[in-house]
């Protein structure tokens, strides 16, 4: 299945259903990052039950510095 | 009394609220923070792959530091993008105090009012406490009042100039006509002196970033806005002088020594 994750076009292996597959096979760990699909908030709590589609826009975000 | 600053029930003492932005190095922007006495600071969020670890530092920074943490909505131009940052800033960073940007023009970052207001109304509905960065205009401030903002940031000027308080007639008016909403000068300012000349005019607070962080000596520079803040509000507190056109001698006339003879002398002349 191709996606944009933050981005960049990546296609994701078969099982990489929900927005959890995808954080785990991408290495995302802890709780230092948020997740938007398609430009809306994902809580975290929900990740095991959204389904990602082909062509789904994910962004991935952390803290940084800011002014 | 002790001189609190009240911000959505929560009392500080500093009037300072800081960035973390565009420091030479975290260690530098850690010992600024610390020096400028600030207990908010601002932060964002941004894209990042696992294999970057800039955001776990700043998170473990974050842990530490005890301060307020005001994760902004820079770059955002839309109510919608405005939205969706500002719940992943809540869950990250566990609170729902959120600096409302929403940029209206890339060359003065200038502030779109309009998408301001309406997100500002969607964000107060989904609970949280917001502080928008606004121009200085007086209506568009009322309006962000009337949709729930308790605390309003009015730009000096645009951001990163150092240009000071731009409109100092419409940031007074502001001052007198919304004078028991806590008003914060949000941008704009390069040198201590326009901080203490915007707590001079009865602004509750200052924010900002560049100044400090891009001074040659950015702790240095932290302590001296430190001061320059805590002096201009002791000096609202004080109650300014008026301005006067002509000179008024401030030591006393009476009894000047040789007055006499420089009459006699007129008089001869």
């Amino acid at each position: 299945m191709q996606l944009m994750v933050n981005g960049e076009a990546i296609t994701i292996q078969p099982g990489g259903k929900t927005v959890e597959c995808l954080l785990q096979q991408l290495g995302y760990q802890g709780e230092t990052f948020a997740v938007a699909l398609n430009g809306d908030f994902v809580a975290r709590d929900t990740y095991g039950e959204v389904a990602l589609n082909e062509g789904d826009s994910v962004d991935i975000v952390a803290p940084v510095v800011g002014g | 009394m002790a001189d609190k600053l009240n911000l959505y029930g929560k009392a500080f003492d500093s009037r300072l609220l800081v960035g973390t932005a565009l420091y030479p190095s975290p260690a530098i922007m850690r010992e600024s923070v610390a020096a400028s006495g600030a207990e908010i600071i601002t932060l964002s969020l941004r894209r990042q792959s696992p294999a970057q670890q800039q955001g776990k530092m700043l998170w473990d920074y974050i842990q530490e530091s005890g301060c307020q943490l005001l994760p902004n909505t820079a770059g955002c131009k839309t109510p919608k993008e405005v939205v969706a940052l500002a719940e992943m800033s809540r869950e990250i960073f566990g609170t729902d105090w959120l600096k409302l940007e929403v940029i209206g023009d890339d060359y003065n970052l200038q502030p779109d009012p309009f998408g301001l207001i309406e997100a500002a109304r969607e964000l107060v509905q989904r609970g949280f406490k917001v502080l928008p960065y606004c121009t200085d205009d007086l209506v568009v401030c009322r309006r962000l009042l009337d949709v729930g903002c308790e605390v309003l940031m009015p730009w000096g000027s645009p951001i990163g100039t150092g240009r000071g308080l731009m409109n100092k007639y419409n940031l007074q008016t502001l001052r007198e006509r919304l004078p028991d909403v806590p008003l914060i000068i949000d941008a704009g300012i390069g040198a201590p002196s326009q901080a203490c000349e915007a707590m001079e005019l009865g602004f509750d607070a200052v924010l900002l970033n560049t100044a400090i962080a891009r001074a040659q000596n950015p702790v240095l520079m932290a302590g001296a806005f430190r001061l320059a803040v805590e002096s201009g509000r002791a000096a609202r507190n004080a109650g300014l002088m008026l301005k006067r056109q002509t000179a008024s001698p401030s030591t006393p006339t009476l009894d000047m020594p040789f007055w006499q003879q420089a009459v006699s002398e007129g008089e001869k002349a």
